[in-house]
């Protein structure tokens, strides 16, 4: 018969391997990069703590408690620094996330990202309201900076 | 339960592979490679703890500090050497 620690541990331990199951799937299956960021960050900040709490609940009062308790902060700690660190390097990189429903034909933007981000950066891509109003706007100061060097 | 945990891990250390392989941008693969490492120290202290390795925390400790520092590094690394060619547009731009 086993004590209720063992049974908590043992929730901990599956619901952990879940969550990891989760994380890698959504990271294996979803259709964008930022998309893929949000599926792991936020499934292994929950999984490494509740595997490693199912740790702690069967390692008892030793040292090593300690450590799974700073091993469980570090992780905590690092992952969402990480996670974010990443998504703002792709944003800045030139990556643009991929909105659904504008134009019907960019469904499988997959193909189009990778060899877009590869070849040429953001122009190329055209997907997002925002980078084609961006590219008005350089096209109007492009213009309106040609005024008075061409009148000088 | 420590096996379910175990090959819970190893499955999405496998798919963090496959996704590091075909992964179209250099920031999947990024993501997958930072995926890799946390489960490495995940593995190796639920793993350590059921093959009652000596000292295991101590290596899963050492993996987290080092896997953070390297996922950091290479993140700056190609934020700078990518930021090189699109700076010039967006500071056209504005």
């Amino acid at each position: 018969m086993p004590s209720w620690v063992d049974l908590i541990s043992w929730v901990c331990f599956v619901l952990g391997g879940l969550l990891c199951i989760t994380g890698g799937v959504g990271l294996l299956r979803f259709p964008d990069f930022f998309t893929r960021v949000h599926a792991v960050g936020v499934t292994e900040t929950l999984a490494a703590p509740l595997l490693l709490s199912g740790l702690a609940l069967q390692l008892g009062w030793t040292l090593d408690l300690v450590k799974v308790v700073l091993i469980m902060a570090f992780i905590l700690a690092t992952n969402p620094t990480a996670t974010h660190a990443m998504a703002r390097a792709a944003l800045h990189g030139g990556h643009r996330p991929v909105i659904f429903g504008e134009e019907s034909e960019r469904i499988d933007s997959e193909g189009i990202d990778s060899e877009g981000i590869d070849s040429e950066g953001i122009d190329s891509e055209g997907i997002d309201s925002e980078g084609m109003a961006s590219g008005k706007m350089a096209s109007e100061k492009s213009t309106s900076g040609e005024g008075p060097s061409s009148k000088n | 339960m420590y096996y379910a945990a175990v090959i819970a891990i190893l499955v999405t250390m496998a798919l963090a592979l496959i996704r590091a392989f075909i992964g179209p941008s250099v920031y999947d693969r990024m993501l997958a490679a930072n995926v890799f490492g946390t489960k490495t120290v995940l593995l190796i202290a639920v793993g350590g703890y059921v093959l009652s390795w000596p000292a295991f925390l101590d290596v899963a400790l050492l993996y987290a500090l080092t896997n953070f520092v390297g996922t950091i590094a290479v993140m700056r690394f190609f934020e700078y050497s990518d930021q090189a060619s699109c700076d010039v547009q967006d500071g056209g731009e504005r």
